[in-house]
C-alpha cells in the first residue's frame, strides 16, 4: 500500500504539493481526504432530516471544547466549604462569576447537552422515517444506538456534576433502581456508588466517567459508526440503493454526488441556522423554563432535605414514565423491578429493529397506511410519555402513561407481522427529488 | 465556455466570503475560550495589594506582612543602619542596584522611596528560603566582629545588607526583591501597586 | 409523510383532554417589577440586603468589588456596604460557621446568591416569589418566631422588615391585613421590597443584561453569516439536478 501511496499522490511541483507528496509517502492523508470525503458519493437527494448526522459532530466536538475549559476550574468536592456550600457546587459558581467568560462556556455546555438528545432523536427519527437501519446498514444502527446509550450515561454523569439539589436527588433515585435487582441489587448499588448514599465517592467516580471514560468510548463509536457507514454507502430518502446504478464508465453511482464540496456545503448552512437556535437560548433562555437548568439545581445538594417533586431531566422522562407505569406485581416479581426492566427493554428493543421490519420498502415514502399509523402512534406516545415524566403521578396520569407505555412496545413487537402485511408502493429505479 | 469562467468566478468569490465571515466567527468564538485562562477574581483578589500601618513600628524594628503568599517585611531603619551602607560598597554584589530587582523609585543606595523604610519580599534569591533577621551588630551577633547588621539564610549561608543587597561570593544571585508600594499617608503604606500618576 | 403528519395530530388531540389535568399545589405570586436596569434601584437594593440580611445570610458568591457594575464607586462600596470583609476584593460571606448558625437559629439560613433563580417554578419567577414572600408575613401566634408567610408555609424565618412594613395578620377571608403600620407607608414598602429582590435578580446573574446584549450581536452577524452560506450552497449546487 505504502508504494502504491508514493506513485499515486505525485506532487505537481508547488512547495504546499512537495509537502503533500512527502506526507502521502508515510500516511494515507490525500486517501482518506478521497475516500471520505472528495471522492465519497453519497445520495442527491438528501433533505431536511439528513442534517442532523453533521450537527451531531459539532455538538460532540462542542461539548468536548467546552468540557476541557470547564475541567480547568470545576472541582468535584462533595465538602463543605468555609462558607458552608459544597465545594463542587462553589465551583460551579465560580465558573459562573469569577472566570472570564466562565458563564457562557458554562451555557454553552448546558445547552449542548441538550441540543445533543434534540439532534440524536431527530437523528433516529431519520432512520425510521427512511429505514436507514435496513441490511446493509444493521451495524451502522447497531453503533447508533451503543452511542446513544454511552449519551444516556455521559449525560447521567454529567448532571451530577454540578452537585445540586436535583442532582443529587435525581442521582439517588436512578442509583437505587439497581437496588431493585434481586440477590445482588443492595451490593451492587453499593459498588456502583462507592458508599452506603450517594456521596463525595459517587461525585469523584462520575466526574471520571463524564470526563474521560464515556467521551473515549464516544469517540470510538462515532469512528466506528461513520465507518461503518462509508462502508456501505448513505441510504436517502426514497430508500433504493444508488449503488445499483452505476456509471459504466467510471464506477460512480449515477444518483451519486461527492460528498466534498457538495455536501460540506451544505452542512455549513446547517450548522449556521443551528448555531443561531443555538445562540438564542444561549445568550436568552439558557434555563429554557426550567428544562435546560432546572430551579432546584440551584440550592446547593442536601442529604437530609429532599426536594417536593424530583424529575430527571427532559431527555429522560419518557424512560422514567415507563418505569413508573409499572404499578402491578406480577407473578413474584414486584412492580418496582418491573419499571426498571421495562425502561431497559424500552432501550434495548431499539438494537433489534434492523430484524423486525421485514417490509419490502424501505422507505416511508413507499411503505403502505399502517406503517405511517404505527410510526405516528409511536411517536405520539413517546412525546406522552415524555410529558408525563415530568410531572408527579396521579391515577390518572398512571393510566395514560401504561397506555403509551403499551403503544410503544407494540410499534416494535408487531413489526414483523403489519410490517409484512402492510401495502407498499412500487420503488422507483432511480432517486427522486 | 465564457460563462462556466463567470460562475467560477462568484463561486470562488462566495468561498473567500464564507471563509472569511468563517474565520471571523472562529476567532470571535476563540477569544472567550483563551480569555477564561486568564486570572479569575479569586486570584485577582488573592493577589490583591494589602495595606500596612507602619504608625507603631519603632526604629530598629521590623514587621512582617502577608502579600500573594509571600512574606513582605518593613524595617524601620536607623541613622546608623542607613550610614553603614555606603561602608560596606565594596562587599556588595550589585552595590547600585542594577539588576531589575526593584522598581524605579527604589533605585537608590537605601533602595527606598523613604531612606527610614525598608520594605522587601522576605524569600532569599537563590532557592527560596526566608533569611533570618541579624540586627545586632559587631561581635554580638555571632558573626564577625565587623558586621554592620542585615539578614543571614539559614539555608545556604547567603548574606545580605540592610538594604537587602545581597554580599559578594554568596549563594543567592540577586538583591532582595523590592515590591512595587507607595504611600497613602506618612502612616500607611500600599504593599503591590505603585502609584497611580 | 403529510398524511402521516396529520394524523399524528389527531392522535395527539385524542390524548390532549387526559393529559391535561391539574397541577399540584400552587400559590398565587404577586408580580415583581423588573428593575435590572434601574441602577438606582439596584443601589437601594444593595443597601437593604447588607443592613438587612447579610446578618445571618451570605451571599458568598457575590464579591463586594462587582458592586461597581451597579454603579457604586470602589470607595461607596467601602464607606457603606463593606461590613463582612476587609478587602473589597472578598465575597459576601458571613463569619458564623454553617455548624453554629443551625445551632443559634434551628436551621441553616440559606446562602441568598442564587436564591432569585432557585425559587422560580411553574408559579411564576423567583423574583415574583421573593416579592411575595417578603411582603407576605403575617403575625401567627402558634409559630415559634411569631410570624408565619403566604409564600412560605411555618417558614423559621423572623420578619426582619417588620419595622418598615408593620404588622399584617390573616383575615378569615384568608387575605392579609395592615393591623398595625410602620415605618413606611404600604406603597413605600412595596417599593423597597420591589428594589431589594431587584438586586437580589442582579447577585443571582450579574452579567444577564451583558448577556443579552452580546446575543443580539450574535444573532445578527450569524444572520449575515447565514446569507452568504446559503448563496455559496446554491452556487455550487446549481450544477446539480
Amino acid at each position: 500500500m505504502a508504494s502504491s501511496n508514493l506513485e499515486k499522490h505525485k506532487s505537481d511541483g508547488s512547495l504546499m504539493g512537495n509537502v503533500l507528496e512527502w506526507v502521502d509517502a508515510r500516511f494515507p492523508a490525500t486517501s482518506l481526504w478521497k475516500e471520505h470525503l472528495s471522492e465519497y458519493y453519497a445520495p442527491k437527494n438528501f433533505n431536511f432530516w439528513y442534517f442532523f448526522g453533521s450537527l451531531a459532530l459539532l455538538v460532540l466536538v462542542m461539548q468536548i471544547v467546552t468540557g476541557i475549559f470547564l475541567v480547568m476550574h470545576y472541582k468535584p468536592d462533595a465538602s463543605l466549604n468555609a462558607a458552608g456550600v459544597p465545594v463542587a457546587f462553589a465551583s460551579v459558581e465560580y465558573i459562573m462569576r469569577d472566570v472570564p467568560w466562565g458563564w457562557l462556556i458554562r451555557y454553552m455546555h448546558s445547552t449542548g447537552a441538550s441540543a445533543f438528545f434534540v439532534v440524536v432523536y431527530l437523528h433516529m427519527f431519520r432512520a425510521m422515517l427512511y429505514g436507514s437501519y435496513r441490511k446493509p446498514r444493521e451495524l451502522l444502527w447497531i453503533f447508533g444506538v451503543l452511542i446513544y446509550l454511552c449519551l444516556m450515561a455521559e449525560a447521567f454523569a454529567g448532571y451530577l456534576l454540578p452537585w445540586g439539589q436535583m442532582s443529587f436527588w435525581g442521582a439517588q433515585v436512578i442509583l437505587s433502581l439497581f437496588s431493585a435487582i434481586p440477590l445482588i441489587g443492595n451490593d451492587l448499588a453499593t459498588w456502583i456508588r462507592g458508599d452506603y448514599v450517594i456521596a463525595d465517592a459517587t461525585l469523584n467516580r462520575m466526574f471520571a466517567f463524564h470526563v474521560i471514560a464515556i467521551p473515549l468510548a464516544l469517540l470510538g463509536l462515532v469512528a466506528a459508526h461513520i465507518l461503518a457507514l462509508h462502508e456501505v454507502g448513505s441510504n436517502n430518502p426514497d430508500g433504493i440503493e444508488i449503488k445499483k446504478n452505476k456509471d459504466p464508465k467510471t464506477g460512480i453511482p449515477l444518483d451519486g454526488i461527492p460528498f466534498h464540496p457538495y455536501y460540506t456545503v451544505k452542512d455549513i448552512v446547517g450548522v449556521v441556522v443551528f448555531l443561531m437556535v443555538f445562540s438564542a437560548i444561549v445568550f436568552f433562555a439558557p434555563e429554557m423554563g426550567g428544562y435546560f437548568l432546572e430551579y432546584n439545581n440551584y440550592i446547593p445538594a442536601d442529604p437530609l432535605v429532599t426536594p417536593p417533586h424530583i424529575a430527571p431531566v427532559w431527555y429522560f422522562t419518557p424512560f422514567y414514565s415507563i418505569l413508573r407505569a409499572n404499578t402491578v406485581n406480577f407473578f413474584w416479581i414486584d412492580a418496582k423491578l418491573w419499571g426498571v426492566i421495562f425502561m431497559g427493554l424500552g432501550v434495548m428493543i431499539l438494537f433489534f429493529l434492523p430484524w423486525l421490519d421485514r417490509s419490502p420498502a424501505k422507505s416511508i415514502r413507499y411503505r403502505g397506511p399502517i406503517y405511517k399509523w404505527a410510526l405516528g402512534i409511536f411517536i405520539v406516545a413517546f412525546f406522552i410519555l415524555g410529558y408525563l415524566g415530568m410531572l408527579a403521578p396521579t391515577p390518572g396520569r398512571t393510566i395514560v402513561a401504561q397506555i403509551c407505555t403499551i403503544l410503544y412496545f407494540l410499534f416494535f413487537l408487531l413489526m414483523p407481522w403489519y410490517s409484512r402485511i402492510d401495502k407498499c408502493k412500487p420503488e422507483p429505479e432511480r432517486v427522486t427529488q | 465556455m465564457s460563462s462556466e469562467k463567470k460562475v467560477d468566478c462568484s463561486r470562488r468569490n462566495l468561498v473567500f466570503a464564507t471563509a472569511a465571515v468563517g474565520g471571523v466567527a472562529t476567532v470571535a468564538t476563540a477569544v472567550p475560550f483563551v480569555a477564561s485562562m486568564l486570572p479569575s477574581e479569586r486570584a485577582k483578589a488573592a493577589g490583591a495589594p494589602v495595606e500596612a500601618d507602619i504608625s507603631g513600628l519603632a526604629p530598629g524594628e521590623m514587621m512582617r506582612i502577608e502579600w500573594r503568599g509571600k512574606p513582605v517585611w518593613i524595617i524601620h531603619r536607623t541613622k546608623e543602619m542607613l550610614e553603614s551602607l555606603g561602608k560596606i560598597a565594596d562587599k556588595i554584589s550589585d552595590a547600585q542596584s542594577k539588576r531589575p530587582m526593584q522598581p524605579e523609585y527604589a533605585k537608590n543606595e537605601a533602595r527606598s522611596i523613604k531612606p527610614e523604610y525598608l520594605i522587601v519580599v522576605g524569600i532569599c534569591t537563590h532557592l527560596g528560603c526566608s533569611p533570618t533577621d541579624k540586627f545586632k551588630t559587631g561581635a554580638e551577633s555571632g558573626i564577625d566582629e565587623n558586621w554592620p547588621g542585615g539578614f543571614l539564610c539559614p539555608c545556604h549561608g547567603s548574606f545580605f545588607d540592610l538594604a537587602g543587597r545581597v554580599y559578594k561570593n554568596m549563594p543567592a544571585p540577586d538583591n532582595l526583591e523590592v515590591p512595587p508600594h507607595y504611600y497613602m499617608s506618612d502612616t500607611r503604606i500600599l504593599i503591590g501597586e505603585d502609584k497611580k500618576a | 409523510m403529510r398524511a402521516a403528519m396529520l394524523k399524528k395530530y389527531a392522535i395527539a388531540l385524542l390524548f390532549a383532554p387526559l393529559v391535561a389535568l391539574a397541577a399540584g399545589t400552587s400559590i398565587k405570586l404577586d408580580a415583581a417589577p423588573d428593575r435590572a436596569t434601574n441602577k438606582a434601584a439596584l443601589q437601594n437594593g444593595a443597601k437593604l440586603f447588607v443592613n438587612y440580611c447579610l446578618n445571618c445570610h451570605g451571599a458568598s458568591f457575590v464579591r463586594y468589588n462587582r458592586l461597581t457594575e451597579i454603579g457604586l464607586t470602589e470607595q461607596q462600596i467601602k464607606d457603606n456596604l463593606l461590613f463582612t470583609a476587609d478587602k473589597i476584593g472578598e465575597p459576601m460571606g458571613i463569619s458564623m460557621s454553617r455548624k453554629d448558625s443551625k445551632e443559634f437559629f434551628g436551621a441553616w439560613p440559606p446562602d441568598l446568591s442564587l436564591i432569585a433563580r432557585a425559587r422560580a417554578s411553574g408559579d411564576g419567577s423567583g423574583a415574583d416569589w421573593l416579592y411575595t414572600y417578603l411582603r407576605g408575613f403575617y403575625k401567627d401566634e402558634k409559630r415559634p418566631t411569631g410570624w408565619n408567610n403566604v409564600a412560605f408555609e411555618s417558614v423559621g424565618m423572623p420578619h426582619v422588615l417588620w419595622e418598615l412594613q408593620g404588622e399584617q395578620v390573616m383575615g378569615d377571608d384568608h387575605k392579609l391585613k395592615l393591623a398595625k403600620p410602620g415605618k413606611l407607608a404600604p406603597k413605600e414598602y412595596d417599593d423597597a421590597v420591589g428594589d431589594l429582590v431587584a438586586f437580589m435578580v442582579w447577585m443571582a446573574e450579574p452579567q444577564a443584561e451583558f448577556r443579552k446584549n452580546l446575543g443580539i450581536a450574535v444573532l445578527l452577524f450569524l444572520g449575515i453569516f447565514f446569507f452568504i452560506a446559503y448563496a455559496l450552497k446554491r452556487a455550487f449546487w446549481k450544477d446539480i439536478h
